[in-house]
């Protein structure tokens, strides 16, 4: 008998006490319990990217954590990007540089990326790519991508 | 979807153990592996360990002998980015880096990254093989592009792992704990050959979790390096690799040596006679030519992966320049 546990955790800054089944992904628990359906399910073995999300500020494939996993931790998905009705500086950047072909991979490129500003605000060509190198695109957009995130105003990455 | 299982949160190492008495468990630490072959019925589990929060697995320390001493939950991305590991041991900072993905890195532990399955698309799909307990490798009349040239005996797996060739060239031990005690094994003889047990790639038993490893103290004319060529350029298993370390003398000559392979075996492959070739010379274009010559000595390429002998004979050659 598979017995549920009770965590709490903190995703987009608000807090939640949840009670997960233990084979629930983090992946699951934002999509279909939390209806933050902006973390994208793709391959779900770790290879795509889609769902990638921040916990504590590192960029994780949320369909390889597990929901227990995120007890006492912070989740930032997609949704906790913006600033209310204000952009993030990468996803103004994205919309500049036409970095959205479908769209699929744009929620965990713009984590992806986001990890990579808070640590470096002026990273390389190759650090960008590095950063990203776990976020697959089909729509071959790499370049508007990369561009988009060397070219988000450092001045702006404060948030 | 994952198939059910009792997930239990101990708070120390001792409990940990004890609650791996039962069969049918298994340990979960950065998930990474594990999630993967659950999902995909590689295994099952009816219960699930975490020991993802058990401070006394984690952290790098220096040890008294001038060593390094390795938690088991130390992430990939932190061993890529230890200032000291990138300083006196790179070919573990380089193997690091190496392996998978930055999210990956971030979740992935050096003691999953050892401890991992291997990646064989017969073993990890939907495959009644010998390593699951069938009694057939489909590998032999089927695809087999990827599998192994030297060390295979009824399986063809290779070791996935990028961290292992590189500690076993940095001649890493490794700790481990269990219910009837601690033991310390080099990491050499950690892993387990097909001919001697097919279902599993290591001697840990049930009952006992890796918890650290150890590196000597650095030589003061050590040099090391991981090289790596995969099929992508980035987030892919190692077609073939290769870790040195090597130290030398004062005349530039090779005091001692360590020549390990990646991706060519089912598990990190020295190959003792190309460090014996080696050692009291200088590395020069002959010298490395001819010990990458001895590295391909023995291989038994199958149908589809032959050409891993000519890439583990570049790759040596390379990275033995590369170091001199």
């Amino acid at each position: 008998m598979m017995k549920s546990i009770v965590i709490t955790t903190t995703i987009n800054k608000r807090k939640h006490e949840l009670e997960v089944h233990p084979n629930t992904t983090l992946l699951d628990l934002l999509r279909d319990e939390l209806g933050l359906t902006g973390t994208k399910r793709g391959c779900e073995a770790g290879e795509c990217g889609a769902c990638t999300i921040l916990m504590n500020g590192q960029a994780v494939n949320s369909c390889l954590v597990l929901a227990p996993q995120i007890d006492g931790q912070e989740i930032l998905t997609i949704e906790g990007l913006a600033d209310g009705d204000k952009l993030h500086p990468l996803q103004e950047s994205f919309l500049d540089h036409d970095a959205v072909h479908c769209g699929f991979c744009t929620p965990g490129m713009l984590m992806s990326a986001k990890s990579l500003l808070d640590r470096n605000a002026s990273p390389t060509e190759l650090e960008v790519r590095t950063a990203i190198s776990g976020n697959l695109c089909r729509c071959t957009g790499y370049q508007q991508i990369v561009d988009a995130v060397l070219e988000t105003e450092p001045v702006k990455r404060e948030t | 979807m994952i198939p059910k299982f009792d997930y239990v949160r101990p708070d120390s190492l001792r409990q940990a153990i004890k609650q791996l008495a039962a069969s049918g468990t298994r340990i979960h630490a950065g998930g990474t592996d594990l999630l993967g072959c659950l999902r995909d019925r590689v295994f099952t589990a009816d219960k699930v360990v975490s020991i993802g929060g058990l401070s006394e697995l984690g952290g790098i320390k220096r040890a008294s002998d001038g060593g390094l001493t390795i938690g088991a939950l130390t992430t990939l991305a932190q061993l890529a980015s230890d200032p000291v590991i990138l300083k006196d041991y790179p070919a573990l900072a380089q193997g690091a880096l190496s392996a998978a993905s930055p999210q990956l890195r971030n979740q992935g532990t050096l003691g999953g990254n050892l401890c991992q399955r291997p990646r064989c698309w017969y073993f990890r799909g939907d495959f009644h093989c010998l390593r699951k307990g069938g009694n057939l490798c489909y590998a032999v009349g089927g695809r087999n592009d990827y599998h192994c040239i030297f060390g295979g005996d009824a399986c063809y797996i290779v070791h996935p792992s990028d961290t292992a060739p590189a500690l076993v060239a940095l001649g890493a031990r490794v700790h481990i704990n269990g219910a009837n005690g601690s033991r310390t094994i080099p990491l050499e003889s950690f892993f387990v050959p097909p001919g001697k047990d097919i279902t599993r790639e290591n001697v840990l038993a049930p009952n006992e979790i890796l918890t650290n490893v150890s590196l000597p103290a650095p030589a003061p004319n050590q040099r090391s390096s991981y090289r790596k060529m995969r099929a992508r350029g980035a987030w892919d298993f190692a077609l073939a690799g290769v870790a040195l370390s090597l130290r030398f003398g004062v005349g530039g000559e090779v005091e001692g040596a360590r020549v390990v392979l990646s991706g060519v075996a089912p598990m990190p492959w020295r190959v003792a006679e190309a460090e014996k070739a080696l050692t009291g010379k200088r590395i020069t274009e002959d010298t490395a030519r001819a010990a990458a010559e001895i590295c391909i000595k023995g291989a038994e390429p199958m149908e589809y992966n032959g050409y891993k002998v000519n890439l583990v004979r570049a790759l040596v050659e390379e990275a033995l320049l590369a170091l001199r």
